[in-house]
């Protein structure tokens, strides 16, 4: 009898050991091993594989800035990962459930959001992040947890240059590389006369490249960079930077920075009377009508580079439709496409991988995903055709020049005809 | 003689003294590589002064709040900045009412007054509520503990008007009548930085007045003295206190208005950072010193606007601008390190406490 308890207390401690031991990350092989009523086969993916029940939704997760001032560039794309949901409500015939984080636009962002997505084992994919500066933190988490990443919105050129770290190996975009884009603000500066310009930045990734691919553009051209400068996101004063700018007698200025900062720069740069007549020009984290409110009656004038919707896919105009239908107002900020596109490459490639384990029970192989993901060839996307270099750069980038037409936020409707606010201008 | 003055120089004072010095140096060599160089003219170092000047009365009229509170409670009061937060929220609301209503571009002065007074309403209301419900229960409480409270305050008011207003950046009307510039003295002003400078003179003489001429102006100064005594000559401590807290918030009200008419954007954590700068503007000039806030804010205002171009640009430092803020908590540290009672010195009794 004695004995019996003792063994009995024996076995039990035993299985308190072995259910407590938690199921580590870095051994995936166990996941597989999970007595699943279809009965999948062991998983044999270096990265590990994920099961995805029977009627259990496949979870995909979004990181974008959706709070802050910059709130507008990332409610924009994750309205276009929802519509692009609503298109395509299950993939390999399962339902999705679409789960986020804010990632802040920062650094510190993406890492919290990075932690949190990550230490969730069921998620298969990730669209984002917005920025740049939050992609840097949050793509090692990602990569470390074998979750393929799709951002839509970043842009800074080193994310997916040829020497990028190893680490980056499950990251990829939509969004167009800045080569392009600071190559297209450069050439038109120059082919508009402008010979002298000065740029500013925000010291945040996005900003600094782009600010410098302009810069080694523009003097490659033959123009000059009479300043760079830089400020500070949550900067209100910028008077004596821009007077400091104004010394250096530039007659254009590139400020490729955010929504915050850039309507500041913007504002105080016309109250200056050197500079008042200086052609400004930023990017696409500032093509938002909430820039038209942080800039006032100076955003006049202001100049964009950003992704040409006129270039867009047949798709794009039903898609504006349903987004009107379902918010109630016009796009945001210019990444829902790609978002839209995101969320698609993302279902193509798990289409292509899961193993149909019978019973409605499928596997995700993590490797195999991220692989069919970047090896992504001529898909036909909203914003064109989507082929993934070996570096995970997938845009078809095509990059416009808008004209600020007025100031009125009710107004935006970026280049929807000749006459709208902002006006297309180039090329 | 020599163990007497080593006595008195410990090894850290000397190298506290090596390490002043040697940022001294650099400010002198930084300052005179870009003026030898004569890059900017004149004017631009004018232009960096008034801006400076026009930041530094906005920080200023907030310093005060901190350093009157001080004074009276030996306490920082962290969510001055949030009481300076709402009332520039509160200008936003009843500047874009008579903007809707076409007041503020055809009656200038009246508009201007009833803004004033919307923000100062909000900023009294919001500083009172604080006093009475944060601090006054925790008067005889150690002095850690209102301090750890008042951060605590400051991020529910934050989060509050985020709830309430969302976390976007509003944009201030523009009146017509304050676009552009005047000419004074053959300078070329901004009508808002003349305004700023102008109003905040007006309120800090204002409030000297009121500290040095008035009864309970005395009777503040008797309860920053000696609480206790104070009490024994009649003075009711309690509504001094009232008294100080509404005198600060109507001064973190006004400025919450001159700070939005300069830059024109507020949001929720639109008091975040200068609040730590008026901080540290109080603490640069003597906290608990009325005249030293005033001075430490100008002088924070004008080191902000003027160090990166004169210092940094001649140490060779590219985009000094971005340094900024590191360069006004760096005269944070180094007046705590050398003058820890400020450069006009804290003006407390010597029974603190």
């Amino acid at each position: 009898m004695k004995k019996s308890i003792v063994l009995l207390s024996l076995l039990l401690v035993m299985a308190v050991i072995l259910t407590a031991c938690p199921a580590a990350p870095q051994q995936p092989q166990q996941q597989a091993q999970q007595p699943a009523a279809g009965q999948c086969p062991a998983c044999t993916d270096p990265k590990g594989c994920v099961t995805i029940g029977k009627d259990e939704p496949i979870r995909i997760a979004w990181m974008f800035v959706v709070e802050g001032p910059d709130a507008s560039l990332g409610t924009d794309t994750k309205r276009g990962v929802e519509i692009a949901k609503d298109d395509r409500p299950t993939i390999a015939g399962h339902p999705v459930e679409l789960i986020g984080e804010n990632e802040g636009c920062n650094a510190e962002g993406g890492q919290a959001a990075g932690t949190k997505i990550s230490s969730d084992p069921k998620v298969v994919a990730a669209v984002g992040t917005n920025c740049s500066s939050a992609a840097r933190a949050a793509i090692p988490l990602m990569c470390g947890a074998g979750i393929p990443m799709v951002s839509p919105s970043n842009t800074a050129p080193d994310l997916t240059a040829e020497d990028r770290p190893a680490e980056y190996w499950c990251y990829m975009r939509t969004a167009h590389n800045d080569r392009v884009q600071g190559a297209a603000m450069a050439k038109y500066a120059y082919e508009k006369g402008f010979r002298n310009a000065a740029t500013i930045h925000d010291g945040s990734l996005y900003a600094d490249k782009l600010q410098q691919v302009f810069a080694e553009e523009f003097k490659k051209l033959g123009g000059n960079i009479v300043a760079q400068e830089a400020t500070d996101p949550n900067e209100t004063n910028m008077g004596p930077m821009l007077t400091r700018i104004a010394a250096a007698k530039p007659d254009f200025i590139y400020l490729p920075i955010f929504i915050a900062a850039g309507g500041q720069v913007t504002s105080q740069a016309k109250q200056n009377p050197d500079l008042a007549n200086v052609q400004l020009a930023g990017a696409d984290g500032i093509f938002s009508p909430d820039f038209l409110k942080a800039a006032g009656d100076a955003a006049k004038g202001f100049l964009w580079s950003s992704p040409d919707f006129t270039a867009f896919g047949s798709g794009y105009a039903d898609f504006l439709k349903k987004h009107e239908a379902k918010y109630g107002e016009k796009v945001l900020a210019p990444f829902h496409a790609h978002a839209y596109d995101a969320y698609n490459l993302i279902a193509n490639a798990i289409e292509k991988v899961a193993v149909d384990c019978g019973g409605g029970v499928i596997q995700i192989p993590r490797q195999a995903l991220r692989d069919a993901m970047i090896s992504t060839k001529d898909m036909k996307g909203l914003t064109g055709n989507l082929t993934c270099t070996p570096t995970g750069d997938c845009a078809d980038p095509k990059i416009a020049v808008y004209e600020g037409v007025s100031a009125d936020p009710a107004t935006w409707n970026p280049g929807a005809d000749a006459n709208s606010n902002p006006r297309k201008i180039w090329p | 003689m020599l163990q007497n003055l080593r006595r008195r120089l410990s090894a850290t004072t000397v190298v506290m003294w090596i390490i002043g010095l040697l940022l001294l140096a650099m400010v002198f060599w930084g300052s005179f590589q870009t003026l030898v160089s004569g890059k900017y003219s004149g004017r631009v170092w004018l232009d960096l002064i008034v801006f400076g000047i026009a930041q530094g009365s906005v920080y200023a009229l907030i310093a005060l709040g901190y350093t009157m509170v001080y004074g009276i409670l030996r306490m920082i009061n962290f969510a001055h900045g949030e009481v300076f937060m709402s009332g520039a929220y509160m200008g936003y609301f009843v500047a874009t009412a008579l903007e809707n209503r076409g007041t503020l571009d055809s009656n200038l002065l009246l508009s201007l007054v009833l803004i004033v007074l919307g923000a100062v309403v909000t900023s009294v209301t919001i500083a009172v509520l604080l006093e009475r419900i944060a601090y006054r229960p925790l008067r005889r409480a150690p002095r850690l503990v209102p301090l750890i409270t008042a951060i605590g305050a400051s991020f529910f008011l934050q989060y509050t008007f985020r709830g309430f207003f969302g976390s976007g950046v509003k944009g201030y009307p523009e009146a017509e009548g304050l676009k552009g510039t005047i000419t004074l003295f053959g300078l070329q002003l901004l009508k808002t930085q003349v305004l700023v400078i102008v109003a905040a003179i007006i309120l800090l003489i204002a409030l000297y007045t009121f500290v040095q001429r008035t009864k309970t102006g005395k009777a503040m100064r008797a309860v920053s003295e000696d609480k206790d005594a104070a009490a024994l000559m009649g003075i009711n401590v309690d509504r001094i206190i009232v008294t100080t807290f509404i005198v600060g918030g109507s001064l973190a009200g006004a400025a919450g208005v001159l700070y939005s008419m300069l830059f024109r954007q507020v949001y929720f954590l639109t008091g975040f950072i200068p609040g730590l700068k008026a901080f540290t503007a109080a603490v640069l000039g003597g906290i608990g010193n009325i005249a030293g806030a005033t001075m430490g804010g100008l002088f924070l205002g004008v080191a902000e606007s003027l160090f990166p171009n004169l210092v940094l640009d001649g140490l060779g430092i590219p985009a000094p601008y971005q340094l900024k803020d590191a360069l006004a908590f760096l005269l944070l540290v180094l007046v705590l390190i050398f003058r820890p009672t400020g450069i006009l010195g804290e003006r407390l009794a010597t029974k603190k406490a």
